[in-house]
């Protein structure tokens, strides 16, 4: 093979194989398309919803499907980066997609919304707590199965003031989207209540190897209790840090906290940290029979959002069937209006796309185990 | 070919990376329900690998050594490499450059939209790859911290767009101009530091950048980033989703166009020898007359230009901009394109931009292992190619004898 | 006055974990003026080891004393290993490549053993057992340093002076700085190069495993990812210090922690890396050899 043959070769190869990964035009189906982070470090968080997706899709399509179309899952990664996930978008829109579960992080939900709201495209987020994509106004399109941040926020400062009467709060964050948005609407509303004072507010930088500066910085401060925002590894190493110097403060985080990750990590540090997380739903029918559904095919518990992900996809396809037709503002009445049996009972939308009855309570470690806080 | 004793080293190195990798491939521990999981199995792999791989790389030595004995005698003659052959010879360069050309035109036409918005990606990498090969490849200033300018671009459109509400083609010009302020700024304290030094600090300073971004709320809205930013507009016509990406398609690809020809055409000027005088050899570019000072400025300033344009570029395809996108990894990443392709050697520096984005785009199956195997390459390559996919060809002259 | 002490002893702390990892990357500098960017790569590896054996160990029933020395063993033995590997692939080819080759040849060997390590064991966080005991003598003064930052604190002092005399009195140590100052010279007089610059990397490593193995039981908790973090303040340290310097590379750590720590406690921790990275580079402008690095007059 001489050299402009090989060049040749190579050229009508790489033709092929880029025009091999366009997809084929399916027939008429519903495609739901389910975007999120399904590979990286922040994949548990993305492909429980995966898995929801795919059980809600199987019992439909077994009973003939939404008005006799079968539903279609097109599912795409964004590894939960901004930058990724409009790629994402980009590719489900082309596709042509009538609704959207996803995606998982915040971040990535905010950079994809704009390009769903121009193709006039309903999307479902299971985990998107970002009280901004709501509350903005900005994004009609976008609906979320799980409450925002500033509910989140809400329950903990709540909780800190009225029930363990503390007056002064010390506010950490990891200087994250999601660390930092909620410390800042739990520095508000402790302002707002007027009963204690935020006597820190700082933001840790998540990784470094001692954060002892700042455990002493919380101890000088003399708060009663400290409110952190972040994920688990920077708050285990927190409160071991904080035990270890014989600091009583109580300790309360949120739901990136409220993993049993932590409890293990931090072992007997970890007792008496308080946490938010989703309601316990254990006794519902529904929430009973898709967990039952998923260990019978998976043979593991279900993960993170799982619950709130079997939700958006129930909801979604109830609005198409009751609305008879996929068109959107169809769909959004439906979803505002009608209730649909969830795992978190009877939900329907509120005006900014929240669902109603989807809240927090508060956890405590207790014996190596979280436990609802009566 | 292979003689026994090739063999048996094979197995002696096979059996030193089972010892090696023993711990971490076969022992799986859960140190809470203190269990221990044995993969015996992973044993055999490393070892059969760890084989073959030597064996792999015996043999295409050996054939190296035939290769150049050969020429060493006069039996063979010596080939100079595949790149180049491409590049000396017309006869093969024209139409490949043309179908290139054509290909790149028709790219929208011929793929979706979704394949066009990763090729626009990968096109900006092509940028900002050229932009850092001014200030690494040819000055020879190793900067880790590229990722700034970039940033800087970008939250330029971001802020000058929500607060004064100026558009992209205002702002396309004015982030090359902040960010070349910028290079300007870093460039003047580390005016005296060389080599390793110059890097730690130019990594410090892609990370101050960064760190302000994050935490300084009022400015710069924090990690929660801004959204809604426009997409670029022409004459004010609306754009639907396809189309406006379309539009940034070819948007990028002159933006590529003028890089290269700019980019060029510095190389070939007084600037551009000085730099390459600045990167052979300092002391002597200086006896030579030329100012260190501002062919380093220059070189920074330059080089930042691009990754200012680009980053305004960022910001309108994305519409939304936030600190985690400006880490570390990205100006590794670009570093990597910079060096793949062959430091100061535009040609390299392309493909080497697209290889690196397009790939892990394709081979998402492979997701896992992506970054895995893009470390093994950037090894790989330094130790058996380390000037790059297409070598830099430096301008010779010839004096014709009368 | 309480406060001005505590902060002190945290940046003691920060600092000396700084240091054990900074030693590693300034003797390799030392000797072939190549940022080991793997280093931090070693240094986690070397935990991994030492969680995976000590966990193997406490399972079998080992006394802690003995578990304790047969980790700090088998975590410098392998790390070691793994040293000497990375720079006989990476490294070595490249003695006599451009500058720029050997770096981006350790960026990518830091990418690797990365994802090597997140792919052969876990992207999750694992706790890591608390291998330190709390010593009764140290209760009174719990509130301001712990017994681990106390054994951190006195095994980099340890180390720091050993390293020392082993570079200043021993053979190896004559034909390190030998090799540090001319490396064809050091040939010519009959050192085998290539064996010195092995026993650095494997003395390195070593020592980042010990270190490894003391600061994840320190902090209770590691990743693939902690060695990139610690790796990169590390690596300022030692040129805070003036890099290839090894009491530099502990000045550094200690001036490192310092400024951290009283910039957590007296400003806010907010900006604790964008002080760090300030003073690393209002030190570099009026000492462009860091603080204790030697001034390089370049000849022709």
């Amino acid at each position: 093979m001489n050299l402009s043959a090989k060049i040749t070769g190579f050229c009508a190869a790489a033709v092929l194989a880029l025009g091999l990964s366009i997809p084929a035009m399916a027939a008429d189906t519903i495609k739901i398309g389910v975007a999120g982070a399904h590979s990286g470090d922040l994949a548990s968080y993305g492909l429980p919803t995966v898995k929801a997706a795919e059980l809600v899709a199987a019992d439909i399509n077994g009973a003939g499907g939404i008005n006799g179309k079968k539903v279609e899952l097109l599912v795409e990664d964004d590894v939960c980066k901004p930058e990724v996930a409009t790629n994402t978008a980009t590719k489900l829109v082309s596709e042509g997609v009538n609704v959207v579960i996803g995606h998982i992080c915040s971040g990535a939900t905010k950079a994809a919304l704009p390009i769903y709201r121009d193709a006039n495209v309903i999307v479902m987020s299971p985990s998107a707590t970002n009280p901004a994509l709501t509350q903005s106004g900005e994004y009609p399109n976008f609906y979320r199965t799980i409450a925002s941040d500033d509910a989140q926020a809400r329950t903990e400062v709540d909780f800190a003031i009225n029930k363990l009467g503390a007056g002064k709060i010390a506010v950490i964050h990891d200087k994250g989207d999601y660390g930092k948005g909620l410390a800042e609407f739990a520095k508000k509303f402790i302002d707002e209540s007027g009963k204690a004072k935020v006597v820190l507010f700082e933001g840790i930088t998540p990784g470094a190897v001692d954060y002892s500066a700042i455990v002493q910085k919380i101890k000088r401060s003399g708060a009663d209790a400290v409110i952190f925002g972040g994920y688990h590894p920077e708050a285990s190493k927190i409160v071991t840090q904080m035990r270890k110097k014989r600091m009583k403060t109580v300790f309360i985080s949120d739901d990136g906290v409220k993993d049993d990750t932590f409890i293990k990590v931090a072992g007997k540090y970890a007792e008496g940290v308080y946490a938010t997380g989703p309601a316990d739903v254990t006794a519902n029918p529904v929430t009973r029979e898709y967990r039952e559904k998923y260990k019978k095919a998976y043979g593991d518990e279900p993960g993170a959002f799982f619950d709130n992900a079997v939700a958006a996809a129930l909801a979604l396809t109830n609005a198409i069937a009751k609305a008879g037709s996929t068109d959107p503002a169809a769909i959004a009445k439906v979803l505002h209006t009608e209730d649909v049996a969830t795992p978190f009972g009877m939900i329907h939308f509120d005006e900014r796309g929240d669902a109603t009855g989807v809240g927090f309570t508060m956890y405590v470690v207790k014996d190596g185990k979280y436990e609802q806080v009566q | 070919m292979l003689t026994l004793k090739d063999l048996g080293k094979a197995c002696l190195i096979a059996l030193w990376f089972v010892v090696l990798t023993f711990p971490l491939m076969v022992i799986k521990v859960n140190p809470i329900d203190r269990i221990i999981t044995w993969r015996w199995h992973n044993m055999l792999w490393v070892g059969l690998g760890s084989f073959l791989c030597y064996l792999a790389g015996r043999i295409w030595l050996a054939r190296r050594d035939v290769r150049l004995r050969r020429i060493r005698q006069g039996l063979a003659e010596e080939k100079p490499p595949l790149s180049r052959r491409i590049l000396q010879n017309p006869a093969i360069w024209r139409p490949l450059l043309a179908a290139g050309v054509l290909f790149f035109l028709a790219f929208p036409a011929l793929f979706s939209t979704y394949q066009t918005n990763i090729m626009i990606t990968a096109l900006m990498y092509v940028v900002l790859g050229l932009g850092l090969n001014i200030v690494v490849g040819v000055a020879g200033l190793l900067d880790l911290g590229y990722v700034a300018f970039y940033a800087v671009g970008a939250y330029a459109y971001a802020l000058l767009n929500l607060h004064f509400g100026l558009g992209f083609w205002t702002v396309l010009p004015i982030g090359g101009l902040l960010a070349a302020t910028f290079g300007i700024l870093l460039g003047f304290p580390v005016l005296r530091l060389r080599g390793d030094y110059l890097a730690i600090v130019t990594l410090g300073f892609g990370e101050i950048i960064r760190l302000i971004l994050e935490n300084w709320n009022e400015f710069s809205h924090g990690p929660s980033g801004i959204s809604n930013i426009p997409r670029p507009g022409l004459f004010g016509i609306q754009m639907s989703l396809d189309q406006s990406i379309t539009y940034l398609y070819y948007l990028m690809i002159g933006m590529v166009t003028f890089t290269i020809f700019v980019v060029n055409r510095l190389q070939n000027s007084r600037i551009g020898r000085a730099w390459f005088a600045l990167r052979e050899d300092e002391i002597a570019c200086q006896a030579m007359g030329i100012d260190k000072t501002r062919t380093k400025l220059t070189a920074f300033a330059l080089g930042a230009t691009w990754a200012g344009m680009v980053g305004v570029i960022f910001a309108a395809k994305t519409t939304f901009v936030n600190p985690a996108s400006f880490t570390f990894l990205e100006s590794a990443i670009i570093l990597c394109i910079v060096v793949l392709g062959g430091m100061g050697s535009i040609v390299g520096v392309i493909i080497a931009a697209l290889v690196l984005i397009l790939l892990p785009e394709y081979l998402r199956a492979f997701s896992e292992y992506r970054m895995l195997v893009f470390g093994a390459v950037l090894v790989v390559m330094m130790v058996f190619r380390p000037q790059g996919i297409v070598a830099n060809i430096r301008k010779t002259y010839q004096v014709e004898e009368k | 006055m309480d406060y001005f002490v505590e902060l002190f002893f945290s940046g003691l702390t920060r600092g000396s974990i700084y240091a054990l990892i900074a030693l590693g990357y300034t003797m390799v500098y030392g000797i072939i003026g190549l940022i080991n960017f793997a280093h931090g790569e070693i240094y986690m590896i070397g935990a991994f080891t030492a969680l995976i054996v000590s966990t193997v160990l406490s399972i079998m029933g080992f006394p802690l004393p003995a578990i304790i020395i047969l980790t700090a063993l088998a975590a410098a033995i392998w790390a070691s290993a793994y040293g000497y590997t990375v720079e006989k692939l990476a490294y070595r080819p490249l003695r006599n490549a451009p500058r720029l080759s050997p770096l981006i040849s350790a960026i990518g060997m830091s990418m690797f053993l990365q994802n090597y390590v997140l792919l052969a064991q876990t992207p999750d966080f694992l706790p890591f057992p608390a291998l330190i005991p709390d010593f009764a003598f140290m209760e009174r003064f719990a509130g301001v340093i712990g017994s681990s930052d106390l054994v951190i604190l006195i095994t980099t002092t340890v180390i720091m002076i050993l390293l020392t005399l082993l570079i200043k009195f021993t053979r190896t140590g004559k034909a390190m700085r030998a090799t540090a100052q001319d490396r064809t010279m050091a040939m010519l007089v009959g050192i085998n190069v290539d064996h010195v610059i092995s026993v650095t990397f494997i003395l390195g490593s070593a020592l980042a495993a010990i270190g490894g193995m003391l600061i994840a039981s320190h902090i209770g908790q590691i990743n693939f990812y902690i060695g990139f973090i610690a790796g990169i303040k590390a690596f300022t340290a030692a040129v805070l210090g003036g890099i290839g310097s090894i009491p530099g590379a502990v000045l550094g750590s200690f001036i490192l922690g310092l400024t951290e720590s009283f910039a957590t406690g007296y400003v806010s921790s907010d900006y604790e890396d964008v002080f760090a990275f300030s003073l690393l580079v209002l030190i570099l402008i009026f000492r462009p050899s860091g603080l204790l690095g030697k001034a390089t007059i370049e000849k022709v």
